[in-house]
């Protein structure tokens, strides 16, 4: 999927992937998708409640030797 | 800085019934599932990624001068919470060190008895979890059964107390948290007994606990005498104790009774379940101290932060024991049943020696509550 910024989150435990998430998306603009890449597993249910809570798109997710990669779309 | 609490000050308490104010930051999802309990606990939940801009969402739900404890699942997030919260003039919030997962392996150790032969009874409450595991001593000899997998606290307490554990049992093979008894007999030099009804499939050496095969811890003082009670599993063993206890492990407990399904086998379990529950424990003493290997509900916990009920008690107050109709009963214990404990299959399947997770994933598969019985 084409994504607008790709962030690596990888190695950083929570809370950090969603801080640097959300800091990330309030640098892009409505519309734009940001991909993130994590290895917390915890991130993985927290970046789906967080998306939900902020009304942002969790376009897709995926997981690949032990990576979380998901596809973020601007509200 | 704010001051950090630990799980074992978080135990003592609730188990002294203080008043405990917590805030949970962990996601919704999560905290519906999973949550501290305690007679005297309020709990609030709001993830901690609502929370990032400003601690304002919370502000007008807690009082600024009162101890509050922020926890979440491993305790980064929550420390960060702290933080905040001193920041914006809370004088007490305290992250939960090492978040629910340290929560989740905390044991504390209550006295439940002396021994008419000489010794001590001793339960250890796995609080954040219900787990509970004993702790028999006589004579210089110790048994443990049901033990958790953190088998470093019972060497400790028997390092302490001058003992030498020479028994370890498991009532039954466990689906809802890894046993420790095999490792901790075998590092101790001890024996580990399991049913052999829910040995099968098991990859290692172990003792049968078998009815009539009576267990002595301590010379001769304490006599452990294994009951065959099936219905939870098809091997489920109790135990009486010194003529007093009567351990139940996942057939009976304090409010509630065992689930028959975690081994996938309802259908056949019932009529076990029913008859152990309804005619082999209503042959023994009322007056035997029941015992479980769980409970569910913070309201089982005691006042002294233990969990037991005289078994003639239950037989009037635990609703799993006043269901007349077979029919009743079949469907009360298969249908409509709680979620099953997470990770149980691959629980199992440790418990049987059939895989060996790394301690990491061994964490995370004991995530969330017992659930092992069929209410709660």
């Amino acid at each position: 999927m084409e994504s607008t910024k790709v962030l690596d989150a990888k190695g950083l435990a929570c809370p950090m992937p969603i801080v640097r998430t959300k800091k990330a998306i309030e640098e892009l603009n409505t519309g734009d998708i940001l991909e993130v890449h994590a290895t917390d597993k915890g991130s993985k249910s927290d970046i789906t409640a967080w998306t939900k809570s902020s009304g942002h798109e969790l376009l897709e997710n995926t997981e690949e030797d032990d990576v979380l990669k998901f596809w973020i779309k601007k509200s | 800085m704010t001051q950090p609490i630990t799980s074992k000050e978080l135990a003592s308490k609730i188990v002294n019934d203080e008043k405990t104010l917590i805030l949970d930051v962990r996601n919704t999802d999560e905290f519906d599932n999973w949550k501290i309990e305690g007679g005297n606990v309020e709990v609030i939940n709001e993830p901690y990624f609502n929370l990032l801009d400003s601690v304002d969402p919370v502000m007008g739900k807690l009082d600024k001068n009162s101890e509050i404890i922020v926890v979440c699942a491993k305790g980064g997030s929550s420390d960060m919470i702290a933080d905040m919260m001193e920041e914006a003039g809370f004088r007490n919030a305290r992250n939960l060190e090492g978040g629910m997962k340290a929560w989740s392996e905390h044991l504390e150790p209550v006295k439940l008895g002396d021994l008419k032969g000489g010794g001590e009874l001793y339960q250890f409450v796995r609080i954040g979890k219900g787990c509970l595991s004993y702790f028999i001593e006589s004579n210089d000899e110790a048994a443990v059964v049901d033990a958790s997998r953190m088998i470093d606290v019972y060497e400790s307490f028997a390092k302490e107390r001058g003992v030498q554990i020479k028994y370890t049992f498991d009532t039954h093979l466990h689906a809802d948290h890894i046993s420790g008894g095999r490792m901790l007999a075998e590092k101790a030099g001890g024996t580990y007994y399991l049913p052999e009804k829910d040995a099968s499939d098991v990859t290692f050496d172990y003792a049968a606990l078998e009815e009539g095969n009576d267990i002595t811890v301590g010379n001769t003082a304490i006599r452990v005498q294994p009951l065959y009670s099936p219905g939870h599993t098809i091997g489920s063993t109790s135990l009486i104790i010194d003529d007093q206890y009567l351990l139940t492990g996942d057939i009976l407990f304090v409010r509630s009774i065992g689930r028959p399904d975690l081994a996938g086998k309802a259908e056949d379990w019932v009529d076990d379940l029913r008859n152990t529950l309804y005619n082999r424990y209503k042959e023994l003493s009322d007056d035997l101290i029941v015992l479980p290997a769980h409970y569910s509900f913070a309201e089982e916990l005691g006042k002294d932060g233990s969990v037991s009920a005289r078994l003639a008690d239950l037989y009037q107050q635990n609703a799993g024991l006043q269901v007349e109709n077979e029919k009743d009963f079949r469907k009360m214990v298969t249908e409509n049943l709680p979620p099953q404990p997470n990770a149980y299959e691959d629980i199992r399947k440790t418990n049987m020696g059939k895989i060996t997770p790394a301690v990491e994933d061994q964490k995370e598969m004991e995530t969330g509550p017992n659930r092992c019985a069929v209410e709660g």
